[in-house]
């Protein structure tokens, strides 16, 4: 077992992106996420690999492509402008069933927005990387900790399933240092063969095509059900979810990653006072634990994000009416403050008294 | 009886496939040629062909080697990588004029300019094929297309780009040159210098792009031999034929050579950097 050490949250990426046998990044250079293209640039030729600033946004995601097709451990990261750029190529990954890892510190948007920590790519990253019909696993963590973990993991997902995974962290996360024990060095040879990659055939085997063209209306379909149909095994196996308190809470708080270390000081808080306050943070928005909100029963629920209200609609969807979900949120690089939410709580919790008596 | 020897035989590179090019199209012969270039260098089973999106966009399905299918104008992009990942196969990329020259005309000159090892055929008929016959970014002034049906006038559309010419200048690119598949002493040509483009890939020399100036007599409106006789009249004073850069005959021995020649004034570039990639 390595040793605790303290890292910024985008080192830690990084690092953990190449224990994970990733020996392929390209990138180009944005705000908050520069030092994990940095510590890439530095210690990836130091692993036999390769590290490419590409010319923009576009093609660089289109090196992870044809890397990712080749069959190499492949990575990419950028800030919510730059993931814009990304999401042709994204949608191209998603249609070619290649596995690549895609990191997204996010930044407020919209437009040139800011350089301030934000979470307002909520619905581009669940909803909308690419055109046409697809998902891809989001992770989101909340500690510098976990930015090593999950990616570490996103790439047997990624693997495992021939799909895309978005890491969605933030420009706090991105820049934090906080110590960190980093996982183990995967042997590049114990990775997972990928026999449909285009890696030359040396005569041996018919030759392999990666590709996201089918001009046939009915093989398109097909080839969407096929993979709507590990979308719903990833349904089913993949969500992780992390529950604080939430055994006995009348009011139960929603956050993800930056947010959900606010929010949990502010339960924390309302503890104190005596609230019976829980919280629930999804650590993969998609796919999204509605199953673990929906199994709270709380009598009220409290959705706080760095944005103007973005996953509040999952909550919502997830609660299906039979509780009122409310929604504190800071946008543009604005941080919410735990008394703000706190106050929030205690609004939700006067409330309760009333309709509950 | 005597044993007979194998004087001629089906070209492995290619598939046994029916096409989609219209009748007279130039990219059957052009693909013919990249095949047995591949086949002579006994590659085949180790080449990653990067297809485009234009009317070569299912080369995938006719080129025996493996293949991947980039998005409009990423190709040089995803055959970087390809490269990358495997320094010691052929990667190349094969590309028409809207999806090199104009939507991916910045992935062009970034893998021009990194040198990277690949080779790139560039079919440039000046019009978007595929889509039906619009305005190309090598449409000729006063050329007519179907979203340019008064002639393309400079004056509002701008100009053409020569893609050799523009490339030239470029420290990255070892080999330019611009062929075209008319005439059967054409062809012979332009397999020389496709053969050539390959050989400096194994070579390890940089960049190498055969422009091959190219018809479409579906969209033109044409038969085949008008088409060619349109393209010699009016496309080849525009993009004359000819070799456009050559490192190795201007005796460098590749582009970080020749590079460093050119720039021997500026102390930094005399640093000797080891390649890596």
């Amino acid at each position: 077992m390595s040793e605790k050490v303290l890292m910024k949250g985008n080192e830690a990426l990084a690092e953990a992106a190449m224990r994970a046998g990733c020996r392929y990044f390209f990138g180009y250079p944005i705000t908050p996420q520069t030092e994990l293209a940095a510590y890439m640039s530095k210690h990836l030729p130091k692993h036999g690999g390769t590290y490419l600033q590409a010319e923009s946004e576009v093609s660089a995601i289109n090196m992870v492509y044809g890397a990712a097709a080749c069959g190499v451990r492949t990575m990419t990261s950028s800030s919510s402008p730059g993931v814009s750029l990304k999401t042709e190529g994204i949608s191209y990954l998603a249609g070619a069933d290649l596995p690549a890892v895609i990191i997204n510190v996010q930044r407020g948007g919209p437009g040139l927005g800011s350089i301030q920590p934000s979470q307002s790519d909520y619905w581009q990253a669940t909803r909308a990387m690419g055109h046409g019909d697809f998902f891809l696993p989001v992770f989101a963590p909340s500690t510098v900790q976990e930015m090593a973990d999950l990616v570490y993991e996103a790439f047997d997902v990624a693997d495992r399933y021939r799909t895309p995974v978005v890491i969605l962290a933030d420009g706090m996360l991105g820049q934090m240092m906080e110590p960190v024990v980093m996982p183990e060095e995967r042997a590049l040879e114990d990775l997972p063969a990928k026999p449909w990659a285009t890696d030359g055939h040396r005569g041996a085997r018919p030759h392999n095509v990666v590709n996201s063209l089918f001009l046939d209306a009915q093989q398109l379909y097909e080839k969407n059900v096929e993979r709507f149909e590990r979308y719903e095994q990833i349904a089913r196996d993949e969500v992780r979810v992390e529950e604080y308190l939430t055994d006995d809470a009348d009011i139960v708080v929603v956050a993800f990653g930056a947010a959900a270390r606010i929010a949990r000081s502010a339960v924390n808080d309302a503890r104190a006072k005596g609230i019976k306050v829980g919280l629930i943070r999804p650590i993969t928005l998609w796919p999204y634990p509605s199953e673990a909100i929906r199994a709270c029963d709380a009598k009220a629920y409290l959705v706080v994000e760095m944005n103007m209200g973005q996953m509040v609609e999952d909550v919502r969807l997830a609660v299906n009416g039979q509780a009122p979900v409310e929604f504190f949120g800071r946008a543009g690089g604005v941080i919410p403050r735990p008394d703000e939410v706190l106050a929030c709580i205690e609004e939700l919790a006067r409330k309760e008294v009333v309709s509950h008596g | 009886m005597a044993e007979m020897e194998c004087v001629f035989k089906r070209t492995e590179s290619l598939l046994p496939v029916v096409t989609n090019y219209c009748p007279g199209c130039t990219h059957g012969i052009v693909e013919r040629l990249v095949a047995e270039c591949i086949d002579e260098m006994g590659m085949g089973g180790q080449t990653i062909a990067v297809v485009p999106v234009g009317c070569s966009v299912m080369a995938y399905d006719f080129f025996g080697c493996d293949a991947i299918e980039a998005a409009h104008g990423r190709a040089p992009a995803v055959a970087t990588a390809a490269k990358r990942v495997f320094p010691d196969h052929l990667v190349f990329a094969y590309q028409g004029d809207g999806d090199l020259a104009s939507i991916g005309m910045a992935e062009t000159i970034h893998a021009a300019t990194r040198g990277e090892n690949i080779t790139v055929i560039f079919i440039n008929n000046a019009i978007y094929g595929m889509t039906g016959g619009q305005m190309a970014p090598t449409s000729l002034p006063n050329q007519v297309t179907q979203t340019s049906p008064y002639g393309r006038n400079p004056a509002y559309a701008g100009y053409p780009i020569r893609v050799c010419e523009l490339l030239s200048s470029l420290d990255g690119v070892a080999y330019l040159e611009r062929v075209t598949v008319d005439s059967p002493k054409n062809v012979r040509r332009a397999k020389k210098a496709i053969a050539r483009a390959f050989q400096n890939q194994a070579d390890k020399i940089g960049y190498s792009l055969v422009e091959v100036v190219s018809t479409c007599p579906t969209n033109w409106g044409m038969d085949p031999q008008q088409a060619f006789a349109w393209m010699r009249e009016n496309m080849l004073p525009y993009y004359p034929l000819g070799v456009y850069k050559d490192v190795v005959a201007d005796g460098y021995a590749n582009v970080a050579e020749a590079a460093t020649a050119r720039a021997a004034a500026c102390p930094l570039v005399s640093v000797s950097k080891e390649d890596d990639r």
